[in-house]
C-alpha cells in the first residue's frame, strides 16, 4: 500500500487543507497567521522601520555607516544577556537579576585579572562558574521550595549588587588595560571585509542545502515539501538582505567581531531551542507544565538548564560590557541594563506568558532598544527621557504580546 | 458441566500484569482512595466504573506515576515497584491517557505525541516523527486535517485522538484509558473500541474507564465498580443492568428492594 505511492502526500490527505502552493501560496499563508494574531516577527521589523525613519529625519547621522557600527557594538553585549532571557521567559518564569549578574561579573573580571593577575580565560571562566551557580541557586529555589522565580531573583539582584560593590571595595572601578586584546575586541576589532561578505551568504546558502535536502527527505516519505523555487526566492531575498547590510556596514569601519559572537551566540540557542529534545521540552514546560511532566520530561532539570544558561549569558554579557568600556565599574549592570534585556526579549517577539519565543527575538528585540537609544543619545535628549521613551516602547510591546495572545486563542493558536 | 447454571467466570487470560492490594490516597482530609485492590492479566480489558467523584481518574494518576499512593503495594509483573514519576511508569511500560488529555497547546500534533520520547536528541528527526504520527493517526480514523498545527486548534475529539495516539507509541504493557471515547464521534468511538480489541489481542493489559455502559459491556473483561473511592464489586460484562447500576450508585441491596417492589405489586392485584 505504502510502496505504491498514493498521488495526494500524507499530510495533503484531508480535503479541508488548503494547498498553500508557489509564491501567491505563501504570501497569502502568511497573511493569515498575521490575522490570526501569530505575528512572529512582524511587529518589531515594522517598529524597526518607524524608528529608524524618525531618527533619520531628526538627525542624519543616524544612518551613517560608523554610527550603525557602533550601534551593533552596544548591541552584542545587552543582547547576550536578552539571549538569556528569552530561555526564562520560553519558561513562562523571569530573571529581573540579569542586569546585577552582568555587573558582578564585570566586578569578578577586573578582580582576577587586573588586581589578582589571572590570564583572561581564568578570569572568563570563574564569571561563567559564578552565573552557572547563581542560575541553579534560583532554580533550586524554585524546584525544592516553589519559590516563584519573580521573588528569588528580585532577591538575587540587591545580593548581586551587594557583591559587585563588595568586591570593588572602596575604589569603586578598576580599569582594564587598553592593550589588551579584550578591551579590543570589546571596542575596536572588526572582521575582515572578506570574511564578512563570505559570512554574509552563509544563511543564503545553508537555507538552500538544508532546505532542499529535508524536502528531499520528506518527498521521500511521501509528506508535502516545499518547491524548489520557493526555497530559492527565500535564500535570495534573505541573501540580498544580507550582503546589502554588511556592504553598508563596510563603508564605515565594517563588522564588528562582538556582534559576530552575539549572533553566533543567537543561531547556537535558535539550533537548540527548536531542533533539539531539549528545546522541545523547554516549549513544553512553558506551555503545560503539568502536562510536560506527565509526559516523562524532567521538569526540574529544564528550570535548572534554563535558570543557568540565563545567568551564564547574562555573565558573558557582563565580561563584554565590561570591555567595552575597558572598566569595571560600580555603575556597571545598573541603570537600564537589566530592563532592556527584558525588554529587548518581549519586543523581539518572546511572550511573556511562557511557550512562545524565539533566539532570533534577542537580536531583533536588542536592535529596536539600541537604536532608540542611540537616536536619543544622537538628539542630544536627557536620559530622563530617554527611560520615558524606553519605557513606552516596552509597554507597546507588552500590549501586543496580549492582543496577539488573545487574538491567537479566538483563532485557536494557542 | 450443564448443571452449573452460572458460566464460570472467565479465566484468567494471560499472565498477571499488574497488581494492586490496599492503595490509599489521601488528599489532606480527603480519602480518594481506601485499601483498592486490583489486577490487571495479559489480554484482558478491565472496565473501571463509578459516579462521578467515585476516584477512577485518581487510581489511574496514582498507576500513572502522577499521584504518590499514601499506602498500599504496586506490583507489575512479579517485581513490587514504586512509581516516583510519570517517567518511572512510561519507562516501566504504564501508558495512560489522562481525562484532561495532559496536552501542550503551543505546540504541534506532532510534537505532542512524542513528547518526551523525540527521535534523534540533538537533531530531532522530523520527517520519521511526522510519518509515524500519521500511521497512529491513521489507525484511530483520525480526522485531522493538519499535524503541523498547534493542538489550541484541534477540536475537542481530535485531541483525544492525540492523545490516545501519543499513548500507543511507546508500546506499553499495560494501557490506561480516563473516559477516551468521551468527546469522540461515532466512526471514532467505534475505532476506539476496535483499537481496544486489537490491543486485547496483541496481549496487552488494557483498563478503560467509562460512563457508557453499552461501551463497558461491548469490550470489558471484567468490569470493576468503585463507589466513594472503595472497592465495590466485580462483574462480568453480561451481569444486569440492575445489578451494575446497584453497585454503582449504592442503591442497598438491590435483589431485596425489587422482591419488596414485586410483593407490593402482588399484594395490590390481589
Ligand atoms: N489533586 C486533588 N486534590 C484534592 N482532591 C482531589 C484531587 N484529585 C481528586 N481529588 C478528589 O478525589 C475524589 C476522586 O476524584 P477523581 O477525579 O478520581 O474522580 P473520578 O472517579 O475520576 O470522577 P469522574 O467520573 O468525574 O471523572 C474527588 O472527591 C476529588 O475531589
Ligand atoms: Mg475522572
Amino acid at each position: 500500500m505504502t510502496d505504491q505511492r498514493p498521488p495526494t502526500p500524507l499530510d495533503r490527505a484531508d480535503v479541508r487543507v488548503r494547498e498553500d502552493a508557489g509564491l501567491g501560496g505563501t504570501v497569502r499563508a502568511f497573511f493569515d497567521r498575521v490575522r490570526s494574531g501569530d505575528l512572529g516577527s512582524l511587529p518589531v521589523v515594522i517598529g524597526l522601520i518607524v524608528i529608524w525613519t524618525v531618527f533619520t529625519s531628526l538627525n542624519p547621522v543616524f544612518v551613517t555607516p560608523n554610527n550603525l557600527v557602533n550601534l551593533l557594538f552596544d548591541c552584542s553585549t545587552t543582547g547576550i544577556i536578552a539571549l538569556g532571557v528569552v530561555c526564562v521567559l520560553t519558561l513562562g518564569e523571569i530573571d529581573l537579576s540579569v542586569g546585577s549578574m552582568s555587573g558582578l561579573a564585570s566586578a569578578i573580571l577586573g578582580v582576577l585579572w587586573v588586581n589578582q593577575g589571572f590570564p583572561v580565560p581564568v578570569a572568563v571562566l570563574a564569571v561563567l562558574a559564578v552565573g552557572a551557580v547563581t542560575g541553579s541557586v534560583y532554580a533550586m529555589l524554585l524546584n525544592r521550595l516553589g519559590m516563584p522565580s519573580f521573588v528569588s531573583t528580585l532577591a538575587g539582584l540587591l545580593a548581586l549588587l551587594g557583591l559587585q560593590l563588595y568586591l570593588l571595595g572602596s575604589s569603586g572601578s578598576i580599569n582594564l588595560p587598553y592593550g589588551s586584546w579584550v578591551v579590543a575586541f570589546g571596542q575596536l576589532l572588526i572582521m575582515p571585509r572578506w570574511l564578512s561578505y563570505s559570512l554574509s551568504v552563509l544563511p543564503g546558502i545553508a537555507i538552500l542545502w538544508f532546505g532542499i535536502g529535508a524536502a528531499a527527505r520528506r518527498r521521500a516519505a511521501n509528506l508535502s515539501a516545499p518547491s524548489t523555487a520557493r526555497l530559492v526566492t527565500k535564500a535570495a531575498v534573505i541573501t540580498l538582505i544580507i550582503v546589502l547590510a554588511v556592504h553598508y556596514l563596510n563603508l564605515g569601519r565594517g563588522v564588528p567581531w562582538m556582534f559576530g559572537l552575539f549572533v553566533a551566540l543567537v543561531v547556537a540557542m535558535d539550533y537548540a531551542l527548536t531542533r533539539t529534545k531539549w528545546g522541545r521540552s523547554m516549549f513544553a514546560v512553558g506551555g503545560n507544565r503539568e502536562a510536560a511532566r506527565r509526559a516523562g520530561i524532567n521538569v526540574r532539570r529544564i528550570y535548572m538548564s534554563a535558570f543557568m544558561l540565563c545567568s551564564m549569558f547574562a555573565a558573558l554579557g557582563g565580561t563584554l560590557a565590561a570591555a567595552r568600556l575597558a572598566s569595571s565599574s560600580q555603575q556597571a549592570g545598573t541603570g537600564d541594563v537589566n530592563l532592556n534585556a527584558i525588554a529587548a526579549a518581549v519586543i523581539g517577539g518572546t511572550s511573556l506568558f511562557g511557550g512562545r519565543g524565539s533566539a532570533y527575538s534577542a537580536l531583533l528585540g536588542i536592535i529596536v532598544i539600541q537604536s532608540i537609544a542611540n537616536g536619543l543619545t544622537l538628539l542630544n535628549l536627557s536620559s530622563s527621557l530617554r527611560y520615558m521613551i524606553t519605557g513606552a516602547v516596552l509597554a507597546i510591546a507588552v500590549i501586543v504580546d496580549s492582543l496577539a495572545r488573545q487574538s491567537r486563542a479566538a483563532h485557536g493558536r494557542a | 458441566m450443564t448443571d452449573t447454571p452460572e458460566p464460570p467466570p472467565l479465566p484468567p487470560p494471560g499472565e498477571l500484569i499488574l497488581s494492586l492490594r490496599g492503595i490509599s490516597k489521601n488528599f489532606g482530609a480527603v480519602s480518594a482512595l481506601t485499601d483498592i485492590d486490583l489486577d490487571v492479566h495479559a489480554g484482558e480489558v478491565v472496565a473501571l466504573v463509578g459516579d462521578n467523584g467515585a476516584g477512577k481518574s485518581t487510581l489511574v494518576k496514582v498507576l500513572a506515576g502522577v499521584h504518590q499512593p499514601t499506602s498500599g503495594t504496586i506490583t507489575f509483573r512479579g517485581q513490587p515497584v514504586t512509581l516516583p514519576s510519570p517517567g518511572a511508569a512510561l519507562d516501566l511500560g504504564i501508558a495512560t491517557v489522562f481525562q484532561d488529555l495532559a496536552l501542550c497547546e503551543n505546540l504541534d500534533v506532532v510534537a505532542n505525541i512524542f513528547l518526551g520520547r523525540e527521535l534523534d536528541a540533538y537533531h530531532l528527526d522530523e520527517v520519521a516523527m511526522e510519518v509515524k504520527a500519521w500511521t497512529l493517526l491513521g489507525e484511530l480514523a483520525a480526522r485531522i486535517p493538519s499535524v503541523r498545527e498547534p493542538i489550541a486548534s484541534l477540536s475537542g475529539g481530535q485531541r483525544q485522538t492525540v492523545a490516545i495516539a501519543r499513548s500507543l507509541l511507546l508500546e506499553p504493557r499495560i494501557i490506561m484509558l480516563d473516559e477516551p471515547t468521551a468527546a469522540l464521534g461515532v466512526a471514532q468511538t467505534a475505532e476506539v473500541l476496535n483499537l481496544i480489541e486489537r490491543l486485547r489481542a496483541r496481549g496487552l493489559g488494557v483498563i478503560m474507564i467509562s460512563h457508557n455502559m453499552e461501551d463497558v459491556r461491548a469490550v470489558a473483561d471484567r468490569i470493576v465498580v468503585l463507589r466513594l473511592g472503595r472497592n465495590n464489586g466485580v462483574f462480568t460484562p453480561d451481569a444486569s443492568n440492575a445489578d451494575l447500576v446497584g453497585a454503582i450508585t449504592g442503591a442497598t441491596d438491590n435483589a431485596v428492594t425489587r422482591r419488596a417492589e414485586r410483593l407490593r405489586a402482588e399484594g395490590q392485584d390481589a
